[in-house]
């Protein structure tokens, strides 16, 4: 909202010596946050002073132009009291006019500064001044020409048309619909500066005479009030006085027509939007009613709008001529031969109107306000104020009927303790104070032994309860005084065991040399496609949006690779070669019908709660890496080591073992991995996720490094299972160490054969390591070797020769009987 | 070895007469003083201190003089060949102190030679900082509650005291989803947690919850579809605004130093009355002349934004389950991605979202 100092201080009696700054800090601690000031004329030095035209020759020049040589009478402002020769290229004055006149020594808007020149043959001392030279705005090209009756030469046009002001720029948040207005504003200022307020609606308006414009109401609750006065004898082609036009531009109105511009600036000045009516074009009764399904109205701007029956509509005779408090149609628009004007001053119900505007996606001042609250007593006041002014500046007569349909409700009450304010806000605050200030916002306060009851302004529509009159006082009170104490310390438990173990993760991650990100859970059709998932992938159950940013990433991502891998594809576009990353997010899995919306009267029952919480998407945490390049990096050392599908395995493993879990692996086919080179990561034989590499298409189609390794787990699986670390025994007896190799079948997994060793070996075994993997010669084609290292150990003696060979021999003859395994030579 | 000498005779037993002895012992001393190594040292003590040196085979000779010249011959001997060890020893010593720089010297590298064998880790920035807040309120005896980012939208909007048909619904540009009769939103403020807190906890409630939340905001460099935010909800009898500022104010102490203050500016947020906008006194120029004037971090205003907060409204508090004639409570909530931006001059928010390794490697693992 846009307030010209000017215009507040006509409601407000500031002190002379109080500048916006001061004003903008006071509305700002009441909660008008200032964004600017604006300071119009401020590069604006005089002399400018008003001037006669005396004498005008036209003279014609050799480049085609016309130009004026003029003299003005400029009083004593030159000093000489002689006549100010002047050439002008203007045409649309003549001898006689009062114009504005900025002599040598002026400076214009934009550091133009102006000086006596030899121009066309003549000495121009001074300049005949443009709207837009003065920065009055540029809707008018030619020469501003005052009224007549405007001043005397030599007057000072600064002060004249006070073009110097000073606008405050201030953020109105949702509830202070009644700041929208210079009516609110200038009463916050006097608020905060204490001083006096003239309300301007407060007027002599004539009563409802029932002689005025025929007006039935069907829907008393959509529209409590519509006020409906006529102007006739309007001419259509009054210009706006200069005044209005800038005062209308100061807060930001475009100037339209005088009729448009005086509905405009009496909505700016008492916050309540008005339409206007030709009149002539409506025929028989003026009606509001919700609209019927499958009506229709063109609106003002041209659009054609299929309408709900929730929307209001104004209707005539004819049928719908509107949507009420929203946008007027165009059949009844005021043109430029109306010459008899209907005023609409009616009051509308805001959430019909919020839903309107949404449903229409229309927003307009008119909207705006009526979506927010406007003051329902103000709607005679409002209509007579532009009636008046129509009647004054349009040349027309303000007809003696008025139409006054409804009444704005009761003013409503709020009862409080007495101390409520100081309680809430734990600021020492008086009764008296809380008195004063609640007067001071407009309320009628009457106080009891404990407690005061204040009607409430009707104006101020956001205070409903309790606690918005102790904002109320807080604020005039001063926020500043709200002391610093810290509240009493609960005994809390810290963190949960989850939130330690996901930090734990996130340090062990980093610890592997792994960078975190934070992508956003946004993908497509195209992106699950890419990953190759089958149609029938549970990963392929989404849930859509319904207004997503990109229309190519419309869903939320059931898992995180999209996004990583993206990620990855763009550190390698901007020279990355080495990566390794991770992300800790959610994904969502929808499921159920629908969450309720529940009433806010009281607390959900039990069967309410589950039924929302089974209605919101599962959720679970996952976690996601990929690594590609060089894992260890070559350097002046030696070789480096390129990552491979076991990096991911091994990272997973890593992460598991941080929360004392060891992972299983066995062999998969998921996409997008690598067919052959996925792992499925079990906890318990349960599948917590996928690790290995990427399949060389997708690493292709998503232009990721080729052999891009990458897992993703179920993050909340794996801390559901977590368990706290144990201290070890271990037996302190010396070690006897045996090494194995073992021929067997290609495709029998490691993980499986170094089962069978373990559970062959027996206990004496402490450990065992795969330390070679052989194929080919003299290993036979169809078959590898592969060599462990076994560790023996028992806890309460050292074990003989005899000990370690048997039980290596246990190990080596199951792993001959379950997997045909023959000892290499 | 001669017979036992029975007849004295000093003559016949040459070696050990003074002359000869000492120059056994010179000769020795010059030995060992001449060894360039060790190599040669050992050498020099087979050949003067060994079984076979001169002075060891003239020992063996001292049994053959009479009884009555062994004592001064066996003490000349003995002199000399103490001289002879105790001189190997020195040089010993000495030769292993030349020997040991000379390794040392040949040992010496380059050790500007670079090590980077192993890409560094970092965990994210925004991950790190909501810890770091979090953790502010968890010494206060607080509890880090969460939520989903999905959310049903009563408890975004409803339960908050936001209907359907409020205003301030527009203010946060919601994330819908499909179909719209299952009324399901991505959240666009961590206060649904605030509404499962209070619907699954019993008061006192003292609980902060940082997390991400979503709006449909271009993404540009203050903007972001996906930000992050924290906010604090204190439930408990007797609470008020009084301990909101504490709150605060204790947290911006430990976050960026000692009486960084905060300022209360009226507002509004339905789910808080009296509702307030807080600003943090710029932690760098602390709003003092003239520091303010070229203050990159306040831009000059000598206060930063910081977010909103307010004592929680008695509406949200009948919805969640609350009494309010019996507790008050108090919340606030601001931007982690903000503070993260303002704290360590991140000048454009899509850098934490871009996943560029070189972002979140300069902030390492801890904040």
């Amino acid at each position: 909202m846009k307030a010209p100092l000017s215009w507040i201080r006509e409601y407000a009696a500031l002190p002379d010596d109080v500048t916006a700054d001061d004003l903008a800090a006071r509305l700002t601690a009441l909660g008008l946050k200032l964004e600017a000031i604006e300071r119009p004329g401020h590069d604006l030095t005089g002399p400018l002073v008003v001037g006669r035209v005396l004498t005008m020759e036209p003279e014609p020049q050799k480049n085609g132009k016309t130009i004026n040589w003029c003299t003005v009478d400029v009083g004593d402002a030159n000093g000489t009291g002689e006549p100010q020769g002047i050439v002008c290229g203007a045409h649309n004055f003549g001898v006689g006019d009062l114009v504005v006149v900025v002599l040598p020594g002026g400076v214009l808007p934009g550091g133009f500064e102006i000086a006596a020149r030899k121009t066309y043959g003549h000495v121009s001392a001074g300049m005949i001044c443009s709207t837009r030279e003065l920065g009055l705005g540029d809707d008018h090209d030619g020469i501003l020409v005052l009224p007549a009756d405007a001043g005397q030469p030599g007057d000072d046009v600064l002060e004249l048309l006070d073009l110097r002001d000073e606008v405050l720029e201030l953020e109105v948040n949702p509830d202070r619909a009644y700041a929208l207005s210079l009516r609110g504003v200038a009463r916050e200022a006097a608020l905060g500066l204490g001083v006096a307020f003239h309300d301007p609606a407060e007027r002599d308006v004539p009563p409802a005479d029932g002689a005025g414009p025929a007006v039935a109401i069907e829907d008393p609750e959509g529209c409590p009030v519509f006020v409906a006065r006529t102007v006739s004898g309007f001419d259509p082609t009054a210009p706006t006085p200069d005044w209005m036009a800038r005062r209308l531009a100061l807060v930001g109105q475009r100037s339209i027509s005088l009729a448009v511009d005086v509905t405009n600036y009496v909505m700016f000045e008492l916050g309540r939007p008005i339409h206007g009516y030709d009149a002539d074009k409506l025929t028989g009764t003026v009606g509001v009613r919700r609209a019927r399904a499958g009506e229709r109205l063109t609106t003002l701007d041209g659009t054609d709008r299929a309408l709900s029956p929730e929307d209001l509509v104004v209707t005539d005779d004819s049928g719908i001529i509107g949507l009420g408090g929203v946008m007027g149609g165009q059949t009844t628009e005021m043109s430029a031969t109306t010459t008899r004007v209907l005023v609409e001053s009616a009051h509308w119900d805001g959430p019909s109107m919020f839903r309107t505007g949404r449903r229409h996606k229309l927003t307009s001042e008119a909207g705006r306000r009526n979506e927010r609250g406007v003051d329902p007593e103000v709607c005679e006041a409002a209509a007579d104020r532009v009636v008046t002014l129509l009647a004054e500046l349009g040349g027309g007569t303000v007809e003696p009927g008025v139409t006054v349909v409804g009444a704005p409700p009761a003013r409503r009450t709020v009862t409080i303790p007495l101390d409520l304010p100081a309680r809430v806000t734990g600021m020492d605050i008086a009764s008296h104070t809380v008195l004063a200030h609640l007067e001071a916002v407009g309320c009628r306060v009457e106080t009891g032994p404990d407690t005061l009851t204040a009607e409430l302004p009707s104006w101020r529509p956001d205070l409903a309860d309790p606690f918005d009159l102790v904002e109320e006082v807080a604020r005039i009170v001063g926020y500043e005084h709200v002391p610093s104490v810290l509240p009493p310390a609960p005994s809390g438990r810290g963190l949960t065991p989850a939130q330690t173990m996901r930090r734990r993760v996130g340090r062990t991650m980093a610890g592997e040399g792994y960078v975190e990100v934070l992508t956003f859970p946004f993908v497509g059709e195209a992106d699950l496609d890419r990953l190759g998932l089958a149609t029938d992938d549970p990963r392929r159950t989404t849930l859509r949006l319904a207004n997503p940013l990109s229309a190519e990433e419309p869903l939320m991502t059931t898992t995180l690779l999209p996004g990583l891998l993206a990620t990855v594809a763009r550190n390698v576009g901007r020279g990355a070669g080495d990566l390794a990353l991770f992300e800790v997010a959610p994904v969502t899995r929808p499921r159920g019908d629908g969450a309720p919306i529940l009433g806010v009267d009281r607390r959900p029952d039990a069967a309410e709660w589950e039924a929302l919480n089974a209605a919101v998407p599962e959720q679970p945490l996952h976690l996601a890496l990929a690594v590609a390049g060089e894992r260890d990096r070559s350097g002046w050392w030696g070789e480096g080591r390129t990552a491979i599908w076991a990096d991911a395995v091994e990272t997973a493993r890593v992460v598991a073992r941080a929360l004392g879990l060891e992972l299983t692996v066995r062999s998969a086919a998921l996409a997008p991995w690598h067919p052959g080179r996925c792992a499925e990561l079990l906890v318990d034989g349960v599948s917590v996720g996928h690790a290995g590499e990427l399949h060389p298409r997708v690493c292709r189609d998503l232009g990721v490094p080729a052999r891009t390794a990458l897992a993703e787990l179920d993050l909340d699986a794996l801390l559901s299972r977590a368990v706290p670390a144990r201290a070890p025994e271990f037996s302190t007896f010396p070690v006897a160490k045996e090494d194995v190799a073992l021929v067997v079948d290609a495709d029998l997994p490691a993980a499986e054969l170094a089962a069978t060793l373990r559970e062959g070996a027996g206990p004496l075994l402490e450990g065992l390591r795969l330390f070679d993997v052989w194929t080919g010669p003299p290993v036979p084609e169809g078959r590898k070797s592969l060599a462990f290292a076994l560790r023996f150990r028992a806890p309460d003696r050292t074990l003989t020769e005899q000990d370690t060979a048997a039980a290596r021999e246990a190990a080596v003859a199951l792993a001959a009987q379950r997997h045909g395994a023959e000892q290499r030579a | 070895m001669s017979g036992p000498n029975s007849e004295y005779d000093p003559v016949q037993v040459t070696p050990l007469d003074e002359e000869h002895v000492e120059a056994m012992r010179v000769a020795a001393l010059e030995a060992v003083q001449g060894a360039t190594d060790l190599a040669d040292l050992k050498r020099v003590r087979t050949e003067h201190a060994g079984d076979r040196s001169p002075l060891a085979l003239a020992n063996r000779e001292i049994g053959a003089l009479p009884p009555q010249a062994r004592k001064d011959a066996g003490r000349r001997v003995g002199q000399a060949r103490g001289a002879v060890t105790q001189a190997l020893a020195a040089r010993q010593a000495e030769l292993e102190v030349e020997a040991e720089a000379r390794m040392l010297a040949e040992e010496t590298v380059d050790v500007t030679l670079p090590w980077d064998r192993r890409p560094t880790g970092a965990r994210h920035p925004i991950t790190m900082l909501s810890e770091r807040i979090a953790d502010v309120f968890v010494a206060m005896g607080w509890e880090v509650a969460e939520g989903p980012l999905v959310e049903a939208e009563w408890l975004n909007f409803d339960a908050l005291n936001l209907g359907p048909d409020h205003p301030a619904r527009t203010m946060q540009d919601t994330f819908w989803t499909e179909p719209a009769e299952h009324h399901l939103v991505l959240r666009t403020q961590t206060s649904p947690v605030q509404a499962r807190a209070m619907l699954t906890r019993t008061p006192p409630i003292y609980v902060v919850s940082p997390g991400r939340v979503f709006r449909t905001d271009e993404y540009d460099a203050t903007h972001s579809p996906m930000f992050h935010q924290v906010e604090g909800l204190v439930i408990d009898s007797g609470i008020t605004m009084a301990h909101l500022r504490g709150s605060l104010d204790h947290m911006l102490g430990v976050l960026f130093g000692e009486g960084i203050r905060t300022r209360f500016r009226p507002s509004y947020f339905p789910f808080t009355e009296p509702s307030a906008e807080m600003d943090m006194v710029c932690f760098v120029c602390r709003g003092l002349a003239p520091a303010i004037e070229d203050c990159r971090t306040c831009k000059g205003e000598g206060w930063i934004e910081l977010g909103g907060c307010g004592v929680v409204n008695p509406r949200v508090l009948v919805a969640c389950g609350v009494d309010p004639d019996r507790y008050t409570g108090f919340a606030f909530g601001f931007g982690i991605d903000r503070m993260l931006m303002f704290r360590h001059g991140v000048s454009d928010m899509r850098d934490m979202f871009e996943g560029d390794v070189r972002f979140s490697t300069a902030f390492g693992s801890d904040l």
